[in-house]
């Protein structure tokens, strides 16, 4: 299944470097971008787009290497909406953001599932 | 497979750092982690890690700053940072190789291309961790190498200070590390009065041009130190120089021997410029030029020591320099030559300035300083009566007291062999009269050049009146003592222990007719009249002459100190 949310070539390079440790690797990229999450909705509660820029840019990152092609755009754009200060494009953006990433997690959870088969 | 490293990874991220460390350490490197840069920078310290793999947003400090501290840290030691950032803007990009960045790694993680920047900033951090060690080695071999020679000029100073270049008649300017440019200046006083100058220079350079300065100048203070002529000093340091230095190591060299009492000059140059004998009235300069080969080359058998002899004025003074000065070229490789010295030689008013001009007319032509210079004026000193201390190479603790005996060298000695300097070795074992070394000496050269020229050879002194009679002089002096076939002139030496001290006696004699007592008191052309018979009277404890006028006797008494 190679689509918009998640690359399957992608995935495989990971499991093929993991081994053993992939699944820990999946578990510790949703706790990890659920606590960017939280920081994503306390910069844009506290109007500091500094703030957004950094925690969309580490999300960015984490995302593009994981395979989430998806939302690693759409971090982009969060990301460039900081940079840009224009934060009434913040909360469209973040809504985008938790969405996907919902889908993301749910891929990564039948992915970590069918792992341990 | 490049060695094992250990990597530092600096990601605030935990999958991304997890990731990472995974694939570095899968290629086999030894992983620190840290999730922000305040915990790189303490855990660099306290790791020292080889490289940094070092994320550019992070949170309490950011990766740019770390960067800057750890490179403050690494000091000489290249650690290479590679940032790792999805920055795309060229302003961010520029900001990590300003905080010290040596590469970049972009988001997502590429395996192949991580492991390649690794090996290529481990190869770069190898290349400069080799530079160092050789540029360290270059600087310990250089302190070596200044050490051996500061340790070499250090005992060269202690054997070249036994000499007077400190004398208020020589003026010399020379590097303090002239000695590494082959450059040797060595002066001495003889016993006689009067004094021998040497200006060296060595082929090459460094230690190899400084190694033959050495026994050179112990043989030239040692045989001056015990009145050996300046023929007899050249032959030895010619053979000495030609038995120890490798083929192709030789010693251009100028000799003088100034002897202020006798108004008269020495010279022999072998390979060194021109010297030239400066007059003090304002006749035409006498060059002083190269007629033999430097000192080191020819055997003892094809080596000449004919030195060119010139009467000496007060006022007179004898310049000499190496081919430092005259080979000096400006950008163009043009020499500085002898014409533009003569042209300082002919415009100087003052001696003193003459150095001064010269180095500042090299400073001009050259367009900068140069140190291989070496050049020494000697005037003729003012009072040169008085015999001054000698530099002895043994400690003459043991000594025997209660001796006489007696010399006769004939006609086939005279002609080839200095007897002084034999004599004054046996009776300087003395220790007593060492300090009179000098005095000794000179009382023994007054009355064996009378006992020889006026004595056996019959010469009359009072051509010495001018400049050509004194030529003449020593012209006939050489030809007389080549022919010489009879004849003969004694000493007879005793050395008497007395309660509290000694007393040496030496008589004189010679083969010549013997002369008139009474006619001696009132003629002036007598070596032994006049300044030479008060200067024996005054340094001797008593004098006397035989009845029949062939020969005189001296006394010299010493009480034991203390």
């Amino acid at each position: 299944m190679s689509d918009i949310h998640l690359d399957d070539a992608v995935l495989a390079a990971l499991q093929d470097v993991m081994e053993d440790e992939y699944p820990i690797l999946l578990d510790t990229f949703v706790a990890d971008s659920e606590e960017r999450l939280r920081l994503l909705h306390q910069a844009q509660a506290e109007d500091d787009a500094q703030g957004l820029r950094l925690a969309a840019h580490s999300f960015k990152g984490s995302c593009s290497n994981m395979g989430a092609v998806l939302l690693a755009s759409l971090c982009k754009e969060l990301e460039d909406a900081g940079r840009r200060e224009a934060l009434d494009l913040a909360p469209a953006l973040i809504e985008q953001v938790e969405r996907e990433f919902a889908i993301v997690r749910i891929l990564f959870k039948s992915e970590r599932q069918r792992y341990r088969l | 497979m490049s060695e094992r490293l250990a990597i530092l990874i600096a990601e605030d991220n935990a999958a991304d750092r997890m990731l990472l460390s995974t694939i570095v350490s899968r290629q086999g490197h030894r992983v620190l982690t840290a999730s922000n840069g305040l915990e790189a920078v303490a855990l660099f310290e306290q790791e020292r890690p080889h490289l940094v793999l070092m994320d550019a947003l992070m949170p309490v400090m950011d990766g740019f700053e770390a960067a800057r501290r750890i490179k403050d840290q690494a000091g000489e030691a290249l650690v290479p940072i590679i940032f790792l950032t999805s920055l795309t803007e060229g302003e961010a990009l520029v900001r990590c190789l300003e905080a010290g960045g040596d590469d970049f790694l972009a988001k997502p993680y590429n395996r192949v291309i991580l492991e390649a920047k690794i090996g290529a900033m481990d190869r770069l951090r190898r290349l400069h961790d080799t530079v160092l060690q050789q540029r360290d080695l270059i600087a310990l071999h250089n302190e070596h190498l200044l050490h051996e020679q500061r340790v070499a000029k250090a005992v060269f100073d202690k054997v070249a200070h036994s000499g007077c270049l400190d004398a208020p008649n020589i003026r010399y300017m020379q590097s303090p590390y002239a000695l590494f440019n082959g450059d040797l200046l060595l002066a001495a006083y003889k016993p006689s009065g009067g004094m021998h100058v040497m200006l060296g220079d060595f082929t090459g350079h460094g230690l190899p041009a400084a190694i033959g300065a050495m026994p050179l100048a112990e043989v030239f203070y040692g045989m001056t130190a015990k009145g050996h002529a300046l023929a007899e000093i050249l032959r030895e340091i010619n053979a000495k120089l030609k038995r120890i230095l490798p083929v192709g190591v030789f010693c251009c060299a100028t000799l003088l021997n100034i002897s202020s009492k006798r108004g008269l000059l020495e010279v022999w140059n072998g390979g060194l410029p021109d010297g030239y004998l400066l007059h003090g009235d304002g006749r035409p300069r006498q060059p002083l030029v190269s007629r033999h080969l430097p000192l080191g080359i020819l055997e003892p058998a094809a080596f000449s020591d004919r030195c060119e002899v010139y009467p000496l004025a007060p006022g007179d003074r004898i310049f000499l320099l190496s081919d430092g000065v005259l080979e000096a070229s400006d950008q163009h490789g043009q020499l500085f030559g002898e014409k533009r010295l003569l042209r300082l030689l002919e415009a100087n008013r003052q001696p003193q300035a003459l150095f001064e001009e010269i180095q500042q007319a090299l400073v001009t032509f050259r367009g900068e300083q140069q140190d291989d210079v070496s050049m020494v004026q000697v005037g003729l000193a003012e009072d040169d009566e008085r015999p001054r201390p000698l530099a002895f190479a043994d400690s003459g603790q043991s000594s025997v007291m209660d001796w006489s005996a007696s010399f006769e060298f004939r006609a086939l000695s005279l002609r080839h062999f200095n007897p002084l300097p034999y004599l004054l070795q046996l009776l300087l074992d003395v220790q007593a009269l060492r300090p009179r070394g000098g005095e000794l000496y000179t009382v023994l050269a007054e009355l064996y050049s009378n006992a020889l020229e006026h004595g056996v050879m019959g010469l009359d002194s009072s051509l010495k009146q001018d400049a050509s009679g004194f030529a003449e002089y020593y012209r006939e002096r050489r030809l007389r003592l080549a022919s010489l076939r009879d004849g003969y002139v004694r000493f007879h030496l005793q050395m008497l222990p007395e309660a509290n001290g000694g007393r040496l006696i030496v008589q004189v004699e010679d083969s010549g007719p013997g002369f008139d007592p009474a006619r001696v008191i009132d003629t002036a052309d007598d070596a032994l009249s006049g300044r030479g018979l008060a200067l024996v009277r005054e340094l001797s404890d008593g004098f006397s002459r035989c009845p029949d006028g062939r020969g005189v006797s001296v006394e010299f008494c010493w009480s034991a100190e203390a």
